[in-house]
């Protein structure tokens, strides 16, 4: 049956036309991104609904929480992931202590950026599939499928004003795993990746030092390093920056940083290198 | 953004991708793939909305996998574009996507090579050569002067990379990478990269250089 297939691998919207009531109850390949997916009301197009209180002009607007930096790099030792804490309304700084890591289970973490909601949401529902799926097969999932699964379910529901944009980290058979998922349905895996609108003051840290073979120590405070940059020149970002290191045996909290003690320490640093320069 | 190059030959025929993939001004990793294998002797590169490749171009290769699956033999490259256009065309009224491709195979029983160009509309077309993206619109005048059905895949290879380096040239989007297969009786090569080389310093450091450079793009 086509259907099979067409469940497998198609968005919802595919799978409606493919199915053409030719999938009918006690199919046992059915795969299912929700036990119970949310329903629309008919006739109503959602994403027609969605984009006019979106838009700037709209006197009742959705607004996201869209300001934020998160990173997440592979090197040697695994994967370094480093976030920043501020959510905002607007102008308004609604939050500083926002946990922008989402610890799906021991050995896979998610970042948030974009909406808070729909990366939390849909996070939360990635963690049960992952769980499922370790009982069904008796073996944790990989970082690759795991970001799959998340991918079908936010495509699932393309186009409906969903808003996230997060990097799947993790250890599995292959070693260090990132996958940049977002609700374009978007799914890519590279060795860095930062995401947010302080994502390319990020960049231009990590991108200028960033090594393979970086030791521990060094990975660790480029993370930092690269996330205290963004919160300094987007206002956008802030707060403290939360640290990971994804290893073989699941990640670790390494460490929660104000950025405000990062500015004076890095500006200490720095004072000493010029004055060092001098002498010599 | 993207850009996809087909050409077909005598025997064999070449289809090429760019490697960028990425969200609005930021580019998120020049090493992607963008091409699906549908078969022994047939594949697609495809591009256009991210997401909805991803999706269409595993649905075709799924589709075709089962299809071999069930009656022991593949579908013609005719026979399979026809049938991705269909579902192509069937998505138009029903599902925003948008995808468009190029799809190239040999034939074994017929000994033909062939290359269809594919867009999101379902517009199907048999052609000695096609081109997507902006970068269409440098490449093909370059792939209508140049191109001849008899040329070697040395020729051939030749001819992409002009291409290429007219885009690269020209285009203001940023397309530092492409990959390339050819497709003969032999089936779908196995990749090859084309990159341009990261900036470097060039010229002394006396202050006075730049005219040599700026003849470059004249």
């Amino acid at each position: 049956m086509a259907s099979v297939l067409a469940d497998k691998y198609c968005s919802k919207s595919l799978r409606g036309i493919l199915m053409d009531g030719e999938c009918g109850p006690g199919h046992e390949y059915n795969y299912q991104p929700l036990n119970n997916s949310f329903t629309v009301p008919p006739g109503i197009d959602p994403h027609h609904f969605v984009s006019p209180f979106m838009s700037d002009s709209s006197d009742c607007k959705i607004k996201f929480n869209h300001g934020t930096t998160t990173l997440a790099f592979k090197f040697q030792h695994g994967v370094i992931v480093a976030v920043d804490s501020r959510a905002t309304a607007g102008s308004y700084i609604a939050s500083q202590t926002v946990k922008k890591v989402i610890e799906i289970n021991p050995y896979l973490l998610g970042t948030m950026a974009g909406g808070a909601a729909d990366c939390a949401y849909w996070e939360r529902q990635l963690s049960f599939e992952c769980r499922i799926y370790e009982l069904r097969n008796k073996e944790r999932i990989s970082v690759a499928a795991a970001s799959k699964l998340l991918a079908n379910m936010v495509s699932y529901y393309k186009g409906y004003g969903l808003s996230m944009g997060t990097m799947i980290c993790g250890w599995d058979k292959k070693g260090p795993g990132i996958y940049y998922v977002d609700t374009d349905g978007n799914r890519f895996t590279n060795n860095i990746f930062s995401v947010g609108s302080g994502s390319t003051y990020a960049y231009g840290v990590i991108d200028s030092t960033y090594k393979w073979s970086m030791s521990i120590e060094e990975a660790r405070e480029l993370g930092k390093r690269a996330i205290y940059h963004a919160t300094y020149r987007d206002s956008y970002s802030g707060g403290v920056v939360n640290l990971y290191h994804v290893q073989e045996d699941g990640w670790t909290k390494v460490s929660q940083t104000d950025v405000k003690s990062l500015h004076y320490q890095y500006e200490e640093e720095k004072n000493k290198e010029i004055i060092n320069n001098e002498e010599l | 953004m993207e850009c996809l190059i087909g050409m077909k030959f005598d025997g064999f025929s070449l289809i090429a991708h760019d490697n960028s993939a990425g969200r609005s001004v930021l580019v998120m990793k020049q090493n992607q793939d963008k091409i699906f294998h549908l078969g022994d002797h047939l594949a697609m590169v495809v591009c256009g909305d991210t997401g909805d490749t991803v999706y269409f171009g595993e649905f075709i290769q799924k589709n075709l996998a089962y299809y071999r699956i069930k009656n022991g033999y593949s579908l013609s490259p005719s026979a399979a574009v026809n049938y991705t256009r269909h579902e192509m065309a069937k998505r138009l009224r029903q599902a925003p996507n948008l995808v468009n491709l190029i799809m190239t195979g040999y034939d074994e029983s017929t000994k033909q090579t062939s290359l269809y160009f594919m867009d999101y509309l379902g517009t199907l077309a048999d052609v000695p050569f096609a081109a997507h993206g902006y970068g269409s619109y440098f490449a093909l005048s370059t792939l209508d002067r140049y191109h001849r059905s008899n040329m070697s895949k040395e020729e051939a290879e030749g001819l992409l990379l002009k291409c290429i380096l007219e885009v690269q040239k020209r285009l203001v989007i940023n397309l530092p990478s492409f990959s390339f297969y050819f497709v003969d009786e032999n089936g779908v090569s196995s990749k090859r990269t084309v990159k341009t080389e990261p900036a470097k310093v060039v010229g002394e450091s006396t202050g006075e250089q730049q005219s040599e450079e700026m003849d470059v793009f004249v």
